[in-house]
């Protein structure tokens, strides 16, 4: 007979039908425009990205679309130097926190076009998009943020967002 | 927004775990691909002998050490069963068939197997079952190795 057996593939597979909700519908077809499309509070008037359809300070419904800009400043970043197995891009990379211009929450980001030890806290970036051919409500349709050459934001201007 | 406009997509989280079988358990996968169904030798706390399959690496009763690993079965009785009249992606049959406890011969413990049975009207608690082996050089040491079990004399 053969050699023995000493390993056994054991896969763990869970297959859902995702279902993006209104607030996140409407965020990923401003993905599909080009555009980032947050919603804010009627009540406390914070601007939320992407927006979940509530405010989880005042737990009533964000009806009003605010269309926010394509720059943003970076509040708080990680270089990510481990490989990992499903690992699409390459390392190091960085994996920042940006505000976008108008909102009132940082969300997740590549930043690329800048060597990983130049990146600061306080940078101000820009979304970089596929080619509009590419766009689809889909966050592929966001390449990356790099630096846009504007002067770096105070860090008053973002530390309540840390 | 119109409800109709909500967005919807298929998500697949996935983790491709390899687990490390062990002695006993590699010992067991290592039968199954071989064309054998392997149990371990125990004891009950009072002493009972038992044949505990599939093999574990300590008596799930009493904790201790199991002893030699013996060829049990091919053959068995279902000890309970349930159907399943619409099979899933990646269960061991595309078309219904009974999940079932099978207590193969000379062992006191059941295993979990498919059995291919066709309807539930031949399926029974009691019934005797016999292996329907995947051809030899299909196994590739997976409980499928043992593709499932068919009633007795249902060829």
């Amino acid at each position: 007979m053969s050699e023995p057996v000493t390993t056994l593939p054991t896969p763990m597979r869970v297959e859902y039908a995702f279902t993006a909700g209104l607030a996140q519908s409407r965020y990923l077809q401003g993905i599909a425009e080009g555009k980032f499309i947050g919603q804010r509070c009627p009540k406390c008037h914070q601007v939320y990205v992407p927006p979940r359809g509530s405010c989880p300070t005042d737990g009533v419904a964000t009806t009003d679309d605010v269309v926010l800009g394509n720059a943003g400043t970076v509040t708080t970043y990680c270089v990510v130097n481990v490989p990992f197995q499903g690992q699409s891009i390459e390392i190091p990379y960085i994996c920042a926190q940006i505000l976008l211009d108008g909102a009132n929450i940082a969300f997740m980001g590549l930043i690329q076009e800048v060597p990983p030890d130049q990146v600061r806290m306080g940078m101000r970036v820009e979304a970089v998009w596929v080619d509009p051919s590419e766009w689809g409500p889909t966050m592929t349709s966001v390449k990356y943020f790099r630096p846009n050459g504007e002067p770096d934001a105070p860090y008053e201007s973002f530390a309540k967002y840390l | 927004m119109a409800e109709s406009d909500v967005l919807r997509a298929p998500h697949v989280l996935e983790y491709p775990y390899l687990r490390s079988l062990g002695p006993v358990l590699g010992a067991f996968f290592t039968g199954l691909r071989d064309g054998r169904i392997l149990g371990a030798r125990s004891a009950d706390a009072d002493g009972t002998p038992t044949v505990v399959v599939p093999p574990t690496e300590y008596d799930p009763a009493t904790g201790r050490d199991v002893g030699e690993l013996i060829e049990v079965g091919p053959g068995g009785v279902v000890t309970t069963w349930a159907w399943v009249s619409e099979p899933l992606e990646g269960q061991p049959l595309d078309r219904p068939f009974a999940w079932a406890l099978v207590r193969p011969d000379g062992a006191t413990t059941a295993m979990l197997h498919a059995v291919d049975a066709g309807s539930p009207e031949a399926m029974a608690s009691g019934m005797r079952v016999v292996p329907r082996w995947r051809p030899a050089e299909a196994r590739t040491g997976t409980l499928l190795d043992l593709a499932c079990f068919v009633p007795e004399g249902a060829g």
